[in-house]
């Protein structure tokens, strides 16, 4: 450990008593010191909303955020994961989590480009340079049309869908869901064993201008949804 | 134009700056009080025609996307009480949450005060031997001035949001906590990014328009150069689940993702009340915040992370659980229901005073209702300009109908009225002395409403009044009288009462 180290976990020390000895004087008042018996939440946690049509609900909004979706059926995947990344213009190249199914990887080389599989990992200046990504997803949330990932072997690490500028997604329709609790209990097993998530809702977008709604800031400007009818 | 665009400082004064100065040092520190403050604010035309056209943009966006949710209130209600929990039973929390990020190989902080954890920041860099960081939008390191402690210190601290962009190279204050540019329009941020971005890395293109996207992508191009050279960043965090130890941060633009996933050390500077028990709370809250904050069903990115991912991201990571002020608010047992705020920004959305005063002339990082509630609580009540805040408010209370863990707005600021006049009283009179002016006037009142027959004398007295003053009252040279019509126009008394139009015109028994 070096001096300033100490230092610093001398004044953490210090600095943690003190604020706890303010937190105790402050709620002294309370005298139920149990969280679940003073303050009751009543509300049914992972409730779903009702609706007619889930998948076709999840299409629409993706759609409402100006993001592509396209629905095919399970032997047709591959075919349109290429058309995906011409669609949305890439030309050369496209990264690709090196859990990505294989039939896919083949048939992105297939059509003449460029498969580059983050493995060893790709510098953030080469994935600066490569056009999209392709990966899977972990889970579509039907209300607010949402994509999540838990960024597992066929999803990748984090800077793999954020750097380049396309990102072509398979979302199964069996892995859509009506609402965000939903969601939350799917991808919770991901998170208890320290996988990071990532909530993808159209591409990046701000409104820091005039608060009116501008796509594409610095994620991937275009987001190209693949929806696998595999039920 | 011109006139209108003088807010924007130009260049740093001959100071020789990493990062643009900003302006009046960056601090709300010496500011005229609202009342003072807000007479110049109102005078900025095109400020205030940016601020009605935004804050009517956002209204109605978020009345549209909370009509389309069935389970409004019980998710509001859940979220009250949830938060409840959380400030009720923070050090069980806290450690529990300091338990979880450790275990995920997190070094966690402690700061008393805004100097101490802008410190830790500092230190962190110093020792990481970096001469920069990028920053998330962070409120929380604008409450304690990180940016220019850093500068202090010769660390250049780069925001990358698009809006504090916006501000940082306009040498200029936030005025909003989820908008912080909002006070801008597109031909002052075109003029801005013109002017400034060629003095701290990739120059705006020269051809640049007015368009938004065309002035995004600019910003993209600047910002992209600082993401894939950073080593450091700096965030703030929506939320901290205490189970699994995770962060939580809610954004837009994608650039957060930039900042929590390229560099190198991650340090995120917390307020202790950000805490929720459980990763299960996190489904209410993402039901509720971007519906709140910017009128959409999802806003475009949420990352939730836990401490260090082997392979994935930053490899070292550092929190910072600072107190400043909090826990004066949660030994406040009417205050501390402020706690539960979620910082979405739709009370200051909603709020008439706001939309036409703007968020620069309230003397703090947080505007609005909620920063009239929570800056004069953080800060306590010494200031002139603290003192003036709860006042900032004409208590319509269309903030506490939107918020979305019903923070009782009036109610807190009213509370907060009562705890500055006990201390003005205590400064003027001494501790155990009354007010002789106001308790005389109240005890007139007494006597006046008391009794109809003296309420009857009193109005044959403005009765008279009414006839001799025809106009609106304005400002008048009377003591008292002055102090009360400085900041009101009032109507003329009418020359007929209420009771002898009933008594004429009505029939008894009618």
């Amino acid at each position: 450990m070096s001096a300033q180290q100490t230092e610093m976990s001398a004044r953490d020390t210090a600095a943690r008593a003190e604020i706890f000895a303010r937190i105790r004087r402050g709620t002294a008042d309370i005298t139920d010191k149990n969280p679940e018996t003073d303050t009751p939440i009543n509300w049914t946690y992972g409730g779903g909303i009702e609706m007619e049509d889930v998948v076709g609900t999840f299409v629409q909004k993706v759609i409402d955020y100006s993001a592509t979706v396209v629905r095919v059926k399970s032997a047709d995947v591959a075919q349109a994961v290429v058309e995906g990344l011409k669609a949305t213009g890439a030309r050369m190249n496209t990264a690709v989590p090196a859990g990505l199914d294989a039939d896919w990887i083949y048939a992105i080389r297939a059509a003449g480009l460029e498969a580059r599989v983050d493995d060893p990992q790709l510098s953030k200046e080469t994935l600066n340079e490569t056009e999209a990504v392709v990966t899977a997803a972990a889970c579509g949330v039907a209300d607010t049309g949402t994509i999540v990932l838990t960024h597992v072997a066929d999803q990748g690490r984090r800077a793999l869908t954020l750097v380049p500028d396309r990102h072509v997604c398979v979302v199964l329709a069996s892995q859509v869901v009506s609402d965000v609790p939903e969601a939350v209990q799917i991808v919770k097993p991901a998170v208890q064993e320290g996988h990071p998530l990532t909530w993808i809702s159209g591409g990046s977008a701000t409104s820091d201008i005039e608060l009116s709604r501008v796509d594409g800031v610095h994620g991937p400007r275009t987001l190209y949804v693949i929806v696998v009818d595999d039920a | 134009m011109g006139t209108e665009l003088r807010r924007i400082t130009e260049g740093n004064h001959g100071v020789a700056r990493l990062t643009p100065a900003p302006d009046n040092g960056g601090t709300f520190l010496g500011m005229p009080k609202f009342q003072k403050a807000v007479k110049t604010e109102l005078e900025l035309n095109v400020q205030r025609k940016n601020m009605r056209n935004a804050t009517t943009t956002i209204r109605n966006k978020r009345a549209l996307r909370v009509s389309e949710s069935p389970d409004w209130e019980e998710v509001r209600e859940a979220a009250t009480e949830i938060k409840n929990r959380v400030s009720r039973h923070l050090d069980y929390y806290l450690e529990q949450a300091e338990k979880s990020l450790t275990a995920h190989g997190v070094h966690v902080h402690w700061a008393r005060d805004g100097q101490e954890a802008n410190q830790i920041v500092a230190d962190i860099a110093k020792a990481k031997g970096v001469d920069e960081v990028v920053k998330i939008k962070s409120i929380t390191t604008q409450e304690t001035d990180l940016n220019e402690y850093l500068e202090e210190q010769g660390i250049a601290a780069w925001e990358t949001d698009l809006a504090e962009l916006i501000v940082q190279l306009g040498h200029d204050r936030p005025s909003h906590i989820v908008v912080p540019a909002i006070h801008r329009n597109r031909a002052e941020v075109r003029e801005i990014f013109l002017r400034e971005m060629k003095n701290y890395g990739r120059p705006a293109p020269e051809d640049v328009s007015e368009n938004p996207p065309e002035l995004a992508n600019a910003a993209r191009l600047h910002l992209r150069e600082k993401f894939l050279r950073a080593k450091m960043a700096v965030s703030g965090a929506n939320f901290v689940l205490a189970d699994t130890g995770s962060l939580v941060i809610v954004e837009s633009e994608g650039n957060g993702r930039m900042c929590l996933t390229l560099p190198d050390t991650l340090v995120s500077m917390v307020g202790i009340e950000k805490i929720l028990p459980s990763f299960d709370d996190l489904e209410v809250f993402l039901k509720l915040l971007p519906r709140s904050a910017t009128g959409e069903r999802m806003n475009p990115y949420n990352s939730v992370w836990s401490g260090v991912t082997d392979g994935d991201g930053p490899q070292e990571q550092h929190v910072i659980f600072m107190d400043n002020g909090r826990t004066d608010v949660l030994a406040d047992a009417v205050g501390r229901e402020v706690l539960r705020c979620i910082r979405c920004a739709s009370c200051i959305n909603t709020c008439p005073v706001y939309e036409r005063a703007g968020g620069h002339a309230y003397g703090s990082v947080y505007p609005g209702p909620i920063g009239i509630s929570l800056t004069p609580q953080l800060r306590g009540v010494e200031d002139p300009v603290d003192r003036a805040m709860p006042y900032a408010c004409s208590l319509c209370g269309a903030c506490n109908e939107v918020c979305p863990v019903k923070i009782p707005f009036t109610d807190i600021i009213l509370h907060l009225r009562h705890r500055v006049a006990q201390a003005e009283k205590a400064d003027r009179f001494g501790a155990d002395k009354e007010g002789t002016v106001e308790r005389n006037l109240m005890k007139t009142a007494g006597w006046v409403l008391g009794d109809a027959k003296h309420f009857e004398k009193v109005q044959i007295a403005t009765r008279g009044a009414g006839k001799v003053l025809k106009r609106p009252l304005g400002p008048i040279p009377v003591p008292i009288a002055e102090r009360w019509l400085k900041y009101r126009d009032v109507e003329v008394p009418p020359t007929d009462t209420f009771r002898t139009w009933w008594k004429k015109n009505r029939q008894e028994g009618e």
